[in-house]
């Protein structure tokens, strides 16, 4: 337990020192800046296009700076030899693994509560809150994920690219999924029968991030602890899967 | 990671930075301006497409679209008429983000105090017809939009008979949080078109059957109601 402590430690020094939390505001001028603009152009409904807008600004950019940064991180730990470093000392793998997970777990959960905080400017506390415990879930899956591709590849430009593939098919799939069983599509066509159970095969492994932080919350304040409770029993199923899968690969590396 | 002083540093690279910069500067001035040719309003895509650009999130797909599509009359720094502007293609944009966000009333209010300020009146009445079709869908919400369609169609088309066509929908969808006045449009407009024997059975029926339960309101249909007897008279 002390092992992961300092491991997780070390983590939230690497963001400090990298001065990612000072990105994190200046990311945050920007949301508000945009947000601002937001209100200058409309005519009604000026708080629920600020709020909506900015929320979706900051949800894409948190997904986007957690993921690089955990990228980054790792492939680092590759690439100045310190994870050999690391394994040479008497502490198992998964031990490694989950330090390190639970270091940048810390980094997101900075980053979900400045990110929430801002939007506490436009929409009252309640669904806020639920929007920022939901973003810090959908985080939690994206380091994790980020953290096993960085363990496989270790390359950036080929982790980050699968990052972003499965962000984006992860929260179209229910649309895809929609389309494919639509009344447009030819269901007696061999091939389309085919693309079907590749949609459902998708969706089944994948987790439905469209309904997570959804902007219809901030907006129409309809977010309630039921959709919260579905979140997060989605994100601790997904990420003990992207932890195992991490150290089921990492134990088998010939480090 | 500490710097080293800037007089560490070439002049060969100082004079290619300043050069460079200058040269981009030059090259930025003499580019042609930007084109003004205005690009038509195209009818938006498939539903579904929309969809999965939206990622999930089609409140904020709704929310780019209004604001992309509020700005489609200025481009290129130039703002054009609402006549160059398909008005088929404009009702579907409006539509599909209608169908993405159903609460919001932002395409409403620029269909109607908008897109209706055009001086062609077939494009005029297409736009309040649009408002009319979606007040249906929750006339709880919508009735505003509708009453000022209905306004328009009074003053600005002169088409008494389409005025009282959307005050009549008003009346028939009322809600109790609906202001009376919105409920009594077409009594005005009954009394325009010279109808008085059916406006004053429409203010019978209304103080009859318990509608208006506000004194003031009474009053004042009760008042109504004597005028309209006089004049009937």
């Amino acid at each position: 337990m002390k092992q992961i402590f300092t491991l997780a430690t070390l983590v939230a020094l690497e963001a400090l020192r990298t001065r990612f939390f000072a990105l994190i505001i200046l990311w945050l001028l920007i949301g508000f800046g945009f947000a601002l603009f937001i209100g200058q152009i409309t005519v009604i409904e000026t708080i629920a296009y600020q709020s909506s807008l900015l929320a979706a600004f900051l949800r894409l950019s948190a997904v986007y700076i957690v993921s690089l940064f955990v990228i980054t991180s790792m492939v680092r730990e590759f690439q100045d030899n310190s994870v050999y470093l690391w394994l040479s000392l008497p502490i198992p793998r998964s031990t490694y693994v989950i330090g390190k997970f639970s270091g940048f777990t810390l980094v997101a959960l900075f980053t979900a509560i400045l990110f929430g905080a801002t939007l506490l400017l436009f929409v009252s506390y309640p669904q806020v809150g639920l929007w920022t415990l939901s973003l810090l879930c959908e985080l939690l899956i994206m380091t994790a994920l980020s953290l096993f591709l960085a363990l496989t590849f270790h390359q950036t430009v080929q982790a980050f690219s699968v990052v972003l593939g499965f962000y984006i098919l992860a929260r179209s799939i229910a649309t895809l999924q929609l389309i494919a069983q639509g009344p447009l599509n030819n269901s007696q066509s061999g091939i389309n029968q085919l693309i079907n159970g590749l949609i459902n095969w998708l969706a089944m492994l994948l987790p439905s991030l469209d309904r997570f932080s959804q902007s219809e919350w901030i907006v129409y304040h309809t977010g309630s602890i039921d959709n919260l409770l579905e979140v997060v029993v989605q994100t601790i199923i997904y990420v003990i899967l992207l932890i195992a899968m991490s150290l089921f690969d990492f134990y088998r590396k010939n480090l | 990671m500490t710097q080293r002083s800037t007089r560490r540093v070439p002049k060969m690279v100082i004079g290619l930075l300043m050069l460079s910069l200058g040269i981009q500067i030059v090259w930025h001035q003499n580019a042609p301006e930007p084109s003004v040719q205005i690009q038509a309003l195209t009818k938006p895509p498939q539903l579904e497409l929309l969809r999965i650009f939206s990622l999930g999130d089609p409140i904020v797909a709704a929310k780019i679209l209004m604001l992309w599509l509020q700005a489609y009359d200025s481009q290129a720094g130039k703002v054009f008429s609402y006549q160059q502007l398909n008005y088929n293609s404009l009702q579907k944009w409006l539509e599909q983000i209608l169908h993405f966000d159903p609460k919001s009333q932002y395409p409403l209010l620029a269909a109607s105090h908008f897109y209706s300020m055009i001086g062609e009146p077939h494009k005029k009445r297409q736009m309040l017809e649009f408002v009319y079709q979606q007040f249906f869908i929750d006339p709880a919400t919508r009735w505003r939009w509708l009453a000022h369609a209905a306004i328009l169609a009074k003053h600005r088309l002169k088409d008494l008979p389409l005025a009282l066509k959307y005050a009549e929908a008003i009346a028939a969808h009322a809600t109790p949080d609906m202001p009376y006045w919105a409920q009594e449009m077409r009594l005005f407009i009954l009394e325009d078109m010279g109808e008085l024997e059916r406006a004053r059975l429409i203010i019978g029926g209304m103080l009859a059957n318990g509608q208006i339960t506000a004194p003031d309101e009474i009053k004042f249909l009760n008042e109504k109601l004597l005028a309209l007897e006089k004049q009937i008279r």
